[in-house]
């Protein structure tokens, strides 16, 4: 298969107003991906689908991430930048008549509250399908285009989109015998100090 | 117990110690024992009630998540809970006697499991199967977990294990023959399903905004209090 | 307003068939999520003209119990319990998905034993995924228990192996990353080797029974089929892709583990209907054990972990890693992101059971809903993986 620079040199050639990022994976892995341009996802999409060489027709993964805003201290001068937040979709493409990949695509949101929406690939890949209302549902991102974005894992009426960083889950924390670490915050949190009872003899 | 979060032991409401039965007046088992031998049976209509009743439970064929398999194990060549009578696993609520909570309850399920139970009718008996049924086990931190099915219906037997083994199953469903045999038809011990002061039916819960509302029945479930020392 | 809120059908597209004067009232039918057809909580919003579906919603969720947020608030070890409960007919592969997208992203080796040892248990557990599955599609032709009651016998025998070399029937937990837990004794594997070698018979019993079945065959020739691009395109996986034809098994495609060492055939469909999908599973138990007995026989000695393995506070460098591999019900992926800290940033199951339900609708229009049943039940979901 071609390297991930010729597919991205070769994207450019295509859509030259487009702007395509390779994002290096510095972990063992070395599974590099490519960001995209989300105006242009879409015809990218077909392009990678129908492509004689590439032939990407077979979408295996699809997943949101949540990357709240960080604050980044630099080294040297210890001046604080913050680093908006994002959500992200990423897309695991392989072939199957080439028997080649993967290459891995990603999109990313301008924040995190309102500008949350990204092209759909279920028109070109129909293994998106319920792997985006997911994502809807547990991210928030909005997939436009797509022919039925439902909740898919949650109820129809809730509000929240749980695998978000920031998501509080309602507090019906119970008592564990052996809690530590955040589960030992909540329980904190759940049950507050008092003062110190009398103990009472046990029969 | 020097754990600053435990909770104090939770009040549960005492059963009652089961009193020898009175079979047949005044008579002791080794008497009718004796007679037995005989060919003489003398029995209550109480008693041989209980009997029939224990061993032709009707299970609710309703599978949740893991435990259902060990419960198909259960029904299976090899474990045969048809030796207990209990094979008969009826699709349809209205013909169950015996629902087997056999897995993780989410929020999303919980709504139809309190639905089910108030289509059956009486008398009914729930077993909670498996972690996840009694407490939400290993996905008790989740947030769509309900942490337990007894915060919205009773619950009669409780089977730990994750999964419990068949073998555990068919333990806890003796367990509730024992217990049926057990119950009375009149007076003030009288079963539950007898007394018009029992409820048959719980409400359902809603599906909220952020939860499940109310996310527990506070006539059920009382959460365990616990003064936290400084 | 509706009797049942939420029990009415979700916002969807609109229904597709003729529905005037002359047709009638459309029926729509929720089938779940407590229902003896449906293999657990799933449940389908149904419509039908008549007795032919028009329109068929899955409605997934029921025991949504949110694997991925446990799994990103715990250290990576943790997280291997858990994948046992994903599908919970088929723990051991589960472990090695997510063992080898560890290993990917932390750079890990494993010896060579437990290589071998990994694929003695990935298609033990596909045995019992397959076998288990003939009954259960048979259950939903109606048979009524009996041909479970033979796929159980065998199931309980494997399982029996399981426990003990792991100490669990089937939550085995069995898999590290860098590794296996235990070694097995001699006897284990004399044990093993033997009951592989009945497997054969057991295929030929059932076989006999089932596969030539007059009534089988009436139900589930030409019930549910799938084009090979419709399938392609759609993300099926596994024993339902190659039904249709497609040559595509990630054991031959990515070779992992020693899948290369061994001499085996991806056996592939021509119809993509049920019965073809039904074939695939046979052929494929066929075909595992030729595997397993070619493993037993080349079992090296060895260690069964990388000693330099660390399993209690792992921290793989940042990154991130998607480890896939052939699972019984298809193409099980863990797509893992780490930031350098004890828990993953990002832990995601890509889950074939939910996937191979993209098409579901596509297979059931113009069937009876006894003909859904069974098109469900060859695609072979278990709702633990659905909804995770």
């Amino acid at each position: 298969m071609e390297t991930l620079e010729q597919i991205r040199d070769r994207l450019l050639a295509r859509f030259p107003a487009a702007k395509i990022e390779l994002v290096v994976n510095p972990g063992p892995a070395a599974e590099h991906s490519l960001l995209l341009d989300a105006a242009f996802a879409p015809e990218i999409a077909t392009f990678l689908h129908d492509d004689e060489v590439l032939r990407l027709d077979y979408c295996s993964n699809a997943t949101g991430i949540d990357w709240p805003e960080k604050e980044i201290i630099d080294a040297t001068t210890k001046a604080k930048t913050v680093q908006p937040g994002y959500l992200e979709a990423v897309y695991h493409l392989y072939s199957m008549s080439r028997k080649h990949g993967p290459v891995i695509l990603r999109l990313r949101t301008a924040n995190r509250s309102d500008q949350v929406t990204l092209p759909s690939f279920t028109p070109v890949w129909k293994s998106c399908d319920f792997q985006e209302c997911e994502i809807y549902d547990l991210y928030g991102i909005v997939f436009a285009g797509h022919p039925d974005l439902r909740r898919l894992l949650m109820w129809h009426g809730f509000k929240d989109h749980p695998m978000r960083r920031d998501y509080v889950a309602p507090d019906d924390y119970e008592w564990e015998p052996t809690p530590h670490g955040s589960v030992l915050d909540r329980a904190k949190v759940h049950y507050p100090a008092t003062a110190p009872q009398p103990e009472t003899p046990k029969p | 117990m020097s754990d600053p979060t435990r909770p104090e032991p939770v009040e549960r409401a005492a059963t009652p110690a089961p009193t020898p039965f009175p079979a047949a007046g005044n008579i002791s088992d080794a008497d009718r024992e004796d007679l037995r031998q005989h060919g003489i049976l003398l029995t209550s209509l109480e008693e041989l009630y209980g009997w029939g009743r224990s061993n032709s439970i009707w299970p609710l064929q309703f599978g949740l998540a893991c435990c259902a398999i060990e419960m198909i194990a259960a029904a299976t060549a090899r474990f045969d809970i048809a030796r207990f009578g209990a094979e008969i696993f009826r699709p349809s609520p209205r013909q169950a006697d015996l629902m087997i909570v056999s897995g993780t309850v989410t929020k999303k399920m919980a709504p139809l499991v309190v639905r089910l139970w108030n289509q059956m009718p009486e008398p009914k008996y729930c077993i909670a199967m498996g972690a996840c049924a009694i407490s939400g086990g290993p996905f008790k931190q989740g947030y769509n977990v309900l942490k337990g099915i007894d915060r919205l219906i009773p619950v009669d037997i409780y089977i730990p294990g994750c999964p419990p083994r068949p073998e555990a199953l068919l333990h806890g469903l003796t367990e509730l023959q024992a217990k049926i045999r057990g119950e009375r038809v009149s007076g003030p011990q009288a079963a539950r399903h007898l007394r018009a002061d029992q409820p048959s039916e719980f409400p359902i819960p809603d599906y909220g905004e952020h939860d499940l509302e109310p996310p527990s029945n506070p006539a059920l479930f009382k959460p365990p209090v616990l003064p936290r020392k400084t | 307003m509706s009797l049942f809120p939420h029990l009415t059908a979700p916002p969807g597209p609109t229904v597709r068939a003729v529905h005037d004067e002359f047709h009638g009232d459309l029926l729509e039918v929720s089938m779940g999520p407590q229902h003896p057809s449906t293999h657990g909580v799933f449940r389908m919003v149904v419509t039908l003209d008549g007795e032919q579906i028009v329109k068929l919603k899955p409605v997934f969720g029921y025991l949504h119990r949110n694997h991925e947020k446990i799994a990103e608030n715990t250290s990576y070890l943790s997280s291997m319990p858990y994948t046992d409960r994903l599908d919970y007919l088929c723990s051991m592969s589960n472990n090695w998905a997510y063992a080898l997208a560890v290993e990917k992203l932390g750079g890990l080796t494993v010896p060579d034993r437990a290589q071998y040892l990994r694929v003695i248990m990935a298609e033990l557990t596909r045995l019992v995924n397959h076998s288990c599955l003939v009954g259960f599609l048979f259950n939903d032709l109606g048979t009524s228990f009996t041909p479970l009651l033979y796929a159980f016998r065998e199931r309980e025998k494997i399982l029996d192996l399981f426990e003990s070399l792991s100490g669990s029937r089937m939550m085995c937990n069995y898999q590290r990353f860098g590794g296996c837990r235990v070694d097995p004794t001699p006897e284990w594997l004399a044990t093993a080797s033997a009951l592989v070698d009945n497997f054969p018979k057991f295929l030929d019993e059932y076989e006999t029974m089932l596969s030539g079945n007059e009534i089988m065959l009436a139900r589930t020739q030409g019930v549910g089929r799938v084009a090979a691009a419709q399938a392609i395109n759609a993300g099926i996986t596994g024993p339902g892709l190659r039904a249709c034809g497609v040559d595509y098994d990630v054991r031959k495609v990515d070779g992992y583990g020693f899948y290369p060492r061994f001499d085996f055939r991806v056996p592939l469909g021509a119809h993509g209907d049920t019965y073809d999908r039904y074939m695939m599973r046979i052929l494929e138990m066929r075909e595992s054990v030729k595997i397993l007995q070619q493993a037993f026989r080349d079992l090296p000695a060895g260690p069964v972990m990388d000693p330099k393995a660390k399993l209690r506070g792992f921290r793989p460098k940042a990154g991130e890693a998607y480890g896939r591999l052939e699972g019984p019900k298809g193409e099980l992926g863990f797509y893992l992101i780490s930031d350098g800290s004890p828990n993953p940033w990002r832990y995601r199951v890509r889950p074939p059971s939910l996937i191979n339900l993209t098409l579901l609708e596509e297979m059931c229009l113009g069937h009876t809903i006894a003909d859904a049943v069974v098109i469900l039940g060859s695609i072979d979901i278990v709702l633990g993986e659905v909804d995770r």
